[in-house]
């Protein structure tokens, strides 16, 4: 068994942040990540991206090389392949690596473990083919593969930065459907006062959705009744846009609405949650300092509450400042200046908010629609356990199995929430979420049959 | 279909999918090389055997399930291409030789 | 009470006690309501083993053996009858059940506990048997060196826990009666010639009332003059991704599902409520079914969990009707999945009668108190 001050877990801007932070102000600290690099999802294959990947990626991307280096510099021990399966709540850390279990016991944690997508089922959405755009994405961070003739659907500021990425590497998609609703717009202009506090941010949306439009890719507005048609395979996307009906053919299809927050973690610690209607996800309750309600346990990042690699970087910093900061060791000027930056940044997110809140039909599948890849449960199979009483996710994941495959209910379980709140006529605050247990992904039964744990009263 | 528009530099490896050589570049994870070479369909789903491939690239899904050099179910987008792998396609639960 | 909604009786808890009595007393043709708590509640019927398990109940309680092998008989009829009513299959096999023996000590605890069940029993047929390992190779291959015999009880079986419990609710509403989540029973008090339930989502009403809130009994007893003596102990579970089939009957110890996953538990913790999974036990429980059936350690470990056993002073469950209010009953038990049967077919009508039956009186808590009657 190891020993830190501080362990994070998730190497992407905000783990990074944290703790390069932590371990400059003294605290022996600990970074674990599955991943086999540093960079979480933005900064993906930052430190061995060639200058041609570099480039489509832009300078935001290269801003992730900068902080990678601080933290290799900083004197943390980083723990790549690391997977954190287990956490009990007196911060003994259960980690898979290399094929073995060892524990990390921590004086604090931070979690920054980051977002993913939003969950969109629609008819034929598990077929091969069919990819979420961040899977597109990371395709062309750690590997510089793009997909020809890719058509990209669905809503929010990454769906254009793809299109965009694909236009600078010459290989453009060949549409956008955009589900925006055009009420989102008008529901957004009452933000834009505040947003031009962020302009930058702003600026550079409209410059990638201009050159998008202005390398000929075809963009659909307003669309609605996705669906992917093919049999063994996509081939082809159908949908309406003002009642009319367009079919388009292709092999890959890109779905994005944005991305929520990775509960995993903060759900197996049971941290309170609360429903963020804005960001129409759960997000861990905090203080100002990033602290759950679970004593020792901070959290960063998009985990937080989506904010954006920015803000990823100042929240991981954040976290460690406030860790310092109980032990005597803060630094107030910086937490200040830390805290004034991240009010600046935010100033864009109701907008965004605002203007790419998903459409309602994202969280109203049809009742034929698989809802849970894993274990393909439709989303009429979810009503009718709701009619017959099933109160929450949870009494509906043992009536179907609905969030028992392997995922675990990671990709489901907010469209699962979803669909049980319009059922019963209630906010999905009421629903609530899946419980998370351990292990957090799967583990061989003889890796768990070799494992020695510490024999500890804490749970 | 698909382009590769860098390698990132290093040596290309090779691995097997199905009998099929399949080259990756350094920095590919199985599914990522996969990709790079029109592969789509990894798997039948368990519950009712339809097709399956990759849907999120990132560890979350676990609809990348393969085969690797005899160990079933594991992620091909978490796994990184290494040269001699033998990868296979699944079909149907996992079979553990009693 | 204008506007309370009424039934013929008021079960309260939806767990597997309280939904196989409610759907029993549907059958009867009475007007049943289940109140039950939220989505996250202390929920045994929801984190259990799925065993219908007969070879190790009640060696010292013959009339707890006897009501066992009832339900484990009834089984049969009463999944077929789910079934049929509701579409959803409880997905119960009677293959028989083994109990493997990891050491000699152990054998010795199951050969004493059979003889002890044979001494009770022998006239019923109880039929569980002590294998050597050579007998035990001719059920089950690749058994590990480690295992050094066990019991085979014909008897056993098991189900499905959820489907079973879904089956239960679907068919409750199938016939009438109604099941009410987010409706904590708080107050149970006498109207008129029945009883009112106060509860977050408004009263109900009832001539008749069963506690089957499972350690949720224990604060309702008291106001209806019952005594209900329970401890909690916790007990951690694991199950892994589907396997093709390979373990041919369930075992104390292991079992595979209808859908292949396999699910290993038998900890014993006294930790209070708690359901959290912890990773020593983890680790044992892994240790212990690699020990059993080496074959296992390939497959992942996909889930784990904990729940709470109900647990009376002797492990045999309580049944009784309360003497200072007339029409109240309370049923609690650690096998809630193996006594469903005997709970729908065989208890419900009797409280649908108002009276349990003479043979029930062994259940009733008084046993604890020295007093035969
Ligand atoms: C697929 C995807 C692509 C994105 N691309 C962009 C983009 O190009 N530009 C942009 O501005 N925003 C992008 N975003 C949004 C982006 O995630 C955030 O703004 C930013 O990366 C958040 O940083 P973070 O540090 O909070 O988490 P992340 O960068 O997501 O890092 C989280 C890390 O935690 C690790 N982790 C999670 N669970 C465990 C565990 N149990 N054990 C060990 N490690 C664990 C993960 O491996 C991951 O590396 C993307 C989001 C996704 C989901
Ligand atoms: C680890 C483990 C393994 C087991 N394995 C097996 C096995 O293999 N075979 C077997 O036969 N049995 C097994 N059992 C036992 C079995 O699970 C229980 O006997 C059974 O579930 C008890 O059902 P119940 O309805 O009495 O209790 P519960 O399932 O606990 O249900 C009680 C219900 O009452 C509700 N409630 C509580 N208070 C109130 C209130 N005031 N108002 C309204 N509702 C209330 C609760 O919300 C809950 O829904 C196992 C138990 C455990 C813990
Ligand atoms: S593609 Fe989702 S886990 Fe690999």
């Amino acid at each position: 068994m190891q020993s830190c001050d501080i362990a994070v877990i998730g190497a992407g801007p905000a783990g990074l942040a944290a703790a390069t932070t932590a371990a400059k102000l003294g605290f022996s600290t600990v970074l674990l990540d599955e991943q086999p690099a540093p960079g979480g999802q933005i900064y993906r294959g930052v430190e061995t991206a060639g200058a041609d990947r570099a480039r489509i990626l832009g300078p935001d991307y290269a801003r992730g090389r900068e902080l990678a280096k601080a933290f290799r510099a900083s004197g943390a021990t980083y723990m790549d392949g690391a997977l954190v399966w287990n956490i009990s709540t007196d911060l003994m850390l259960d980690v898979s690596r290399a094929g073995a279990s060892t524990q990390i016991a921590a004086g604090s944690l931070i979690v920054a473990t980051g977002a993913v997508e939003r969950p969109w089922p629609l008819p034929g959405w598990t077929l091969p083919g069919v990819t979420t755009i961040g899977a597109l994405q990371i395709l062309l961070k750690s590997s510089g593969v793009v997909q020809e003739d890719a058509v990209l659907a669905g809503s929010g500021p990454l769906l254009w930065l793809m299109a965009a990425q694909m236009v600078d590497a010459d290989v453009p998609p060949r549409a956008v459907v955009e589900t925006t609703p055009r009420a989102n717009y008008r529901a957004a202009l009452r933000h834009l006062p505040g947003a031009l506090r962020g302009r930058g941010y702003l600026t550079k949306g409209l410059a990638m959705i201009r050159k998008v439009r202005r390398a000929g890719v075809k963009v659909h507005t307003g669309a609605e009744d996705l669906a992917v048609e093919g049999k063994d395979a996509a081939a082809a996307l159908r949908f309406t846009v003002k009642g009319r009906a367009h079919r388009i053919e292709t092999g890959s299809i890109g779905l994005h609405q944005g991305v929520v927050p990775n509960q995993q973690i903060t759900r197996l610690l049971r941290c309170d949650h609360a429903w963020d209607a804005s960001q129409m996800c759960f997000r861990p309750v905090l203080d100002t300092d990033g602290l759950s309600s679970v004593a020792g346990i901070y959290v960063a990042g998009d985990g937080a509450g989506i904010g954006g690699a920015k803000s990823a970087v100042l929240r991981g910093e954040a976290a460690a400042l406030a860790i310092a900061a109980r032990s005597g060791r803060g630094d107030a000027a910086r937490s200040g200046a830390v805290r004034a930056a991240l009010s600046r940044d935010a100033a864009v997110r109701p907008f965004l908010e605002a203007l790419y809140a998903p459409a309602p039909h994202v969280t109203r599948p049809a009742d034929d629609t698989i809802v849970c890849r894993c274990e393909e449960v439709t989303a009429g199979a979810i009503r009718e356990a709701v009619d017959l009483g099933a109160p929450g996710p949870n009494q509906v994941k043992s009536f179907l199995r609905a969030g028992m495959g392997p995922c675990q209910g990671r990709v489901c379980g907010l469209a699962v929430s979803a669909i049980i709140a319009e059922r019963r006529g209630e906010s999905p605050e009421q629903t609530g979420y899946y419980r998370i247990r351990p292990p957090l992904k799967p583990i061989p039964l003889s890796e768990l049959a070799s494992f020695t744990p510490a024999d500890r009263a804490a749970e | 279909m698909v382009r590769r528009i860098d390698t990132g530099g290093g040596a290309p490896v090779e691995f097997t999918f199905d009998g099929r050589p399949v080259t990756a570049q350094p920095g590919d994870s199985i599914a990522a090389a996969l990709t790079a070479a029109g592969i789509r369909d990894l798997r039948d789903s368990v519950v009712s055997g339809a097709p399956r491939g990759v849907f999120c690239m990132m560890g979350s899904c676990f609809d990348c399930l393969v085969e690797v050099d005899g160990v079933p179910n594991r992620q091909a987008c978490m796994v990184a291409a290494e040269a001699g792998l033998v990868v296979r396609r699944q079909t149907g639960s996992v079979e553990v030789p009693v | 009470m204008t506007g309370a909604a009424s039934a013929d009786t008021l079960v309260i808890g939806g767990g597997l006690v309280g939904a196989a009595v409610a759907w029993g007393l549907a059958r009867q043709g009475e007007k049943v309501i289940v109140l039950d708590e939220g989505d996250v509640a202390l929920r045994a019927s929801r984190g259990n083993f799925g065993l219908v398990w007969v070879q190790s109940k009640g060696s010292d309680m013959f009339d707890y053996a006897r009501w066992t092998r009832r339900s484990a008989d009834l089984w049969p009829d009463f999944a077929a009858t789910l079934t049929e009513e509701t579409g959803i299959s409880p997905g119960y096999h009677k293959p028989g059940g083994l109990h493997f023996c990891l050491s000699e000590e152990e054998l010795d605890r199951v050969r004493a506990q059979n003889r002890r069940m044979h001494n009770v029993n022998d006239a019923l047929g109880y039929g569980a048997e002590m294998l050597d390992r050579q007998q035990l190779d001719e059920i089950v291959q690749g058994l590990g060196p480690d295992v050094v015999g066990g019991s085979y009880g014909k008897h056993d079986g098991h189900a499905s826990p959820l489907y079973l419990l879904r089956g239960l609710h679907a068919a409750l509403t199938a016939r009438g009666g109604r099941y009410a989540a987010d409706a904590r029973a708080e107050k149970v008090e006498r109207d008129g010639d029945g009883y009112s339930v106060t509860t977050a989502r408004g009263t109900f009403r009832a001539g008749k009332v069963v506690l089957a809130a499972g350690h949720g009994n224990t604060a309702l007893a008291p106001q209806l003059g019952l005594d209900i003596p329970l401890r909690p102990e916790k007990g951690q579970i694991l199950v892994t991704e589907r396997a093709a089939p390979l373990l041919p009957m369930p075992t104390h110890l292991l079992r595979q599902t209808d859908e292949g996953t396999v699910m290993m538990g038998d900890s014993h913790e006294d930790t209070g409520y708690s359901t959290r999974s912890t990773a020593p036990v983890i680790a044992q429980i892994a240790r212990n079914a690699v020990r059993c059936f080496p074959a296992l350690e390939k497959l992942r470990i996909v889930r784990t969990w904990a729940a709470v056993r109900i647990l009376t002073p002797d492990g045999a469950p309580i049944y009784q009707q309360s003497q200072t209010h007339p029409g109240v009953f309370s049923v609690n038990c650690h096998s809630g999945v193996t006594l469903a049967g005997a709970h729908a077919l065989a208890l419900a009508p009797m409280i649908a009668e108002g009276q349990l039956a003479p043979e029930m009186a062994a259940f009733s808590p008084e046993r604890f108190h020295g007093q035969t009657d």
